[in-house]
């Protein structure tokens, strides 16, 4: 089985419980203007629009399909401008054995695997047979295997990925549904249902909760979280701070997410009962 | 005569050094006014052009560069000479270490080894509380960072997990000192997992200390032991290194006609230069200088015999992309498979080299191959076999490249991973890569933490707050501070590189 892979990390300190092996897997089921990483969201379909667009010739069509040298290739991330539906040209497809053999090379330096995206679970059946295929393997053993969610999976979906799964860190990218469709395009009522899912299972491992200006950093959205995590019991909440990183087009102009306000969010969910809150390491 | 009087006068007058800062700095200008060990043309050429360096230890080598005192005999039998009887309790102990160490010279005037200090406490500890401990350990430490402030100067624990070690670690991260440098010894088979966790959560707050690889670092010495000073030098205990030069790879690349020429030719005539320079040094020591006529002989402190010869290179990141230039190759040390492997070929050569070379009135008769952390004046070539400055892979990457080379370096190599502040949040992951690197074959394992004040320079221990103040023209109690300052400007080593992971994928490099 294959899957589409848009970058393979070593090294992660901040993909879960020590250093991870991190798979970035193309493609995702929501559009935020926000996105971070906006190139990992569509499915090239070689269209061949972004070949004339790299100036080092590190692109072309072969046999109808988007061919890339990264011998060639300068980073330069011109070609993800150019391409009109958010996906990326230089992608590679990854077997569950590829992965496998990543994962022994590196053993030693590794204390587990975090899949993330794009959105990770797009590609549910890849990550079923990937992370059974690590529980079987001896010489994997002790690896424990992490997704990072939006949580826009159905209980079907989790059944099959909770029992080879170690620990789910999911998003929630807001409660009120207008905003959380504003900001998705999707309801929010799957993502909720999953971190039940998750936490009955004993296997959420964080929730996380991106605070952006003027859309979740309001005092009933910070109310509705702390509401929703006291009422899945014990449970550590990261909350994240909006900036610009990476982010094209109109949500380059909305504001970033102060430090202050994050600490004062904080120290509201740690009064109302939430028992970790977790703040981000790191201001730039 | 007339320059030499006027650096004397430079230094007698410099407003930023300390009566005691100028004392040491005449002396060595004073040496260095004596006609330097004789050595034939060839050498002596290679000298004037560095491609052979002497690390400017001075030109009449009255005392070995490293001096690793066996401590365990002043505190079981006392001293005569220093009309010391053995100690009985705790305070007695750490009492005569502290005047101990100031017995024991070595090339920065100041001890750079004070000792095993959980083997040499431990017997003191019976019915001493934690926390007694921890006061008094608190105690020597401020003693040894105001009064010995030198960040060459080393302690070592481990490699159990031991009250004394823990105390130290308690300590050094509470107090954030430069000196002294702290190495743990760690062995999976000995030292709790626990106790490594300690370490690396030390290692997030001050990039303190240092962790050794101790299964390696035992096999490659002997029964009576080793200690790792300075800059993550390994040396036999109760010895120590007599000198340290080095080869600029990179210079002797510039020299050569592609690989096979710089392997066959050109690399073994300077490793024989740089041998005769060690064995200049090593007779001026041995039979003029009246060094080894010391009490510290005499009552079994160190022993004449145990004094290596460390057989320095650096530069082998410029030296292996030169050398992939003239084959046309667009490979980089660090980054690409058959670079790395070039440098591999290199190191095994340089090993051969040494071990095939005799060298009088050294430990075991041959030199130790060492990867050089680096002078503050090197602003052309990296350090030891470390990759180029602000080029460096993730750290596991990192790990990787370098490995295969370690087991080469027998008295020490230092790399040094630049860690991005977000391990602060998860040691665990750092835990994770000192376990791998070990697994993989390094010798020792070492981290700067970005944001840290207290960083490492070349192997030695500065805080950044300093070196803006000594820019700005302050002066500073600690003598390693200058040397920071220098390296900061000449050498862009501040601007190693940290990582900022997973925020920022750089979507075509896989
Ligand atoms: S990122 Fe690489 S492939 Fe894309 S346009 Fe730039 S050079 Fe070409
Ligand atoms: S990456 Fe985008 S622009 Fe390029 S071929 Fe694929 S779909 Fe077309």
């Amino acid at each position: 089985m294959q899957a589409n892979v848009s970058k393979v990390l070593r090294w992660s300190a901040v993909d879960g419980p020590g250093n991870r092996l991190v798979l970035f897997l193309q493609g995702c089921n929501f559009a935020c203007p926000g996105c971070h990483n906006p190139h990992t969201i569509g499915i090239c379909d070689s269209c061949g629009d972004c070949v004339p667009a790299c100036p080092r010739g590190a692109l072309s069509l072969t046999g109808g399909k988007i061919a890339f040298d990264p011998g060639l290739c300068d980073q330069c991330d011109l070609c993800l401008r150019a391409c009109p539906i958010s996906a990326s040209p230089m992608t590679e497809s990854l077997s569950v054995a590829d992965v496998l053999a990543l994962l022994r090379a590196n053993r030693p330096f590794l204390t587990g695997i975090t899949v993330s995206g794009g959105e990770a679970t797009v590609h549910a059946k890849f990550i079923a047979a990937l992370f059974t295929a690590i529980g079987a393997d001896p010489a994997l053993a002790g690896l424990t295997r992490f997704i990072d969610s939006n949580g826009h999976l159905g209980p079907l979906g989790w059944q099959r990925l909770m029992p080879v799964t170690d620990g789910l860190m999911l998003d929630i990218k807001a409660f009120d549904p207008a905003t959380h469709a504003a900001l998705t395009g999707r309801d929010n009522a799957k993502s909720l249902a999953s971190a039940r899912i998750a936490q009955a299972a004993g296997k959420l491992y964080e929730l996380r909760f991106l605070m952006v200006p003027g859309f979740t950093d309001s005092e009933a959205e910070i109310a509705a979280l702390a509401a929703f995590a006291r009422s899945l019991g014990r449970v550590r909440v990261k909350l994240n701070a909006y900036q610009h990183h990476g982010v094209q087009g109109a949500a380059r102009d909305w504001p970033k997410m102060p430090r202050a306000g994050v600490e004062a969010a904080a120290a509201r969910l740690r009064a109302a009962g939430v028992t970790e809150v977790v703040t981000p390491a790191v201001w730039l | 005569m007339l320059d030499g009087f006027q650096k004397l006068r430079g230094i007698v007058n410099d407003p930023a050094l300390s009566a005691a800062q100028k004392a040491h700095a005449l002396a060595v200008q004073a040496e260095n006014l004596l006609p330097y060990p004789a050595l034939d043309a060839e050498t002596r050429e290679a000298l004037d052009a560095r491609i052979i360096c002497d690390m400017y230890e001075g030109a009449a080598p009255y005392r070995p560069r490293y001096v690793l005192a066996d401590f365990s005999v002043v505190l079981q039998k006392g001293s005569c000479w220093l009309e010391l009887p053995p100690p009985e309790t705790l305070d007695e102990a750490l009492n005569t270490l502290m005047i101990a160490y100031h017995h024991v010279p070595s090339i920065t005037g100041m001890p750079v080894y004070i000792g095993q200090l959980d083997a040499l406490l431990l017997p003191f500890c019976d019915g001493v509380s934690d926390e007694e401990l921890y006061r008094k350990i608190k105690l020597f430490w401020r003693y040894i960072d105001r009064v010995l402030p030198d960040a060459f100067l080393h302690a070592n624990i481990g490699p159990t997990d031991n009250p004394v070690a823990r105390a130290v670690l308690r300590v050094d991260a509470e107090l954030k000192q430069i000196a002294p440098n702290l190495t743990l010894l760690y062995d999976p088979a000995v030292s709790s997992e626990d106790l490594l966790a300690h370490a690396v959560r030390n290692i997030t707050e001050c990039s303190k200390p240092h962790i050794a690889n101790h299964p390696i670092h035992a096999a490659t010495f002997d029964e009576a032991g080793y200690g790792i000073v300075s800059c993550y030098n390994a040396l036999p205990l109760r010895g120590g290194a007599s000198t340290l030069a080095r080869v600029n790879l990179r210079e002797v690349a510039l020299r050569s006609h592609g690989t096979e020429d710089f392997l066959g030719t050109q690399l073994p005539r300077y490793v024989e230069l740089c041998a005769r320079l060690m064995q200049a040094r090593i007779d001026y020591l041995y039979d003029a200088s009246g060094f080894f006529q010391s009490f510290l002989v005499e009552e079994g402190w160190i022993d004449a015999d145990r004094f290596t010869a460390m057989f320095g290179v650096f530069g082998m990141a410029e030296a292996v992309n030169a050398l992939q230039d003239m084959a046309g190759l667009a490979g980089r040390y660090g980054h690409d498979a058959g670079a790395n492997a070039l440098g591999l070929r290199i190191t095994e050569t340089l090993a051969e080299m040494v071990a095939a070379r005799p060298m009088r009135n050294v430990w075991r008769g041959r030199a130790m191959l060492h990867a050089q952390a680096g002078l503050s004046t090197d602003s052309e070539a990296t350090p030891g076999i470390r990759i180029a400055y602000g080029t460096e892979p993730d750290p596991v990457a990192h790990v990787q490249a370098l490995a295969p080379q370690h087991r080469y370096y027998a008295s020490g190599v230092s790399e040094i991973l630049t860690l991005d502040e977000t391990v602060k949040a998860n040691p665990e992951a750092v835990l994770q890569l000192a376990k791998g690197a070990f697994a993989a074959g390094f010798r020792e394992f070492t981290a700067n933490v970005a944001s840290n004040d207290l960083v490492r320079v070349t192997g030695y221990m500065i805080r950044l707050s300093d070196v803006a103040r000594h820019g700005a023209g302050d002066g500073s109690r600690t003598n390693t501070t200058a040397l920071g300052a220098e390296a900061a400007k000449l050498t862009g080593i501040l601007s190693r590189k940290p990582r900022v992971v997973a925020q920022e994928r750089d979507a075509g490099q896989r």
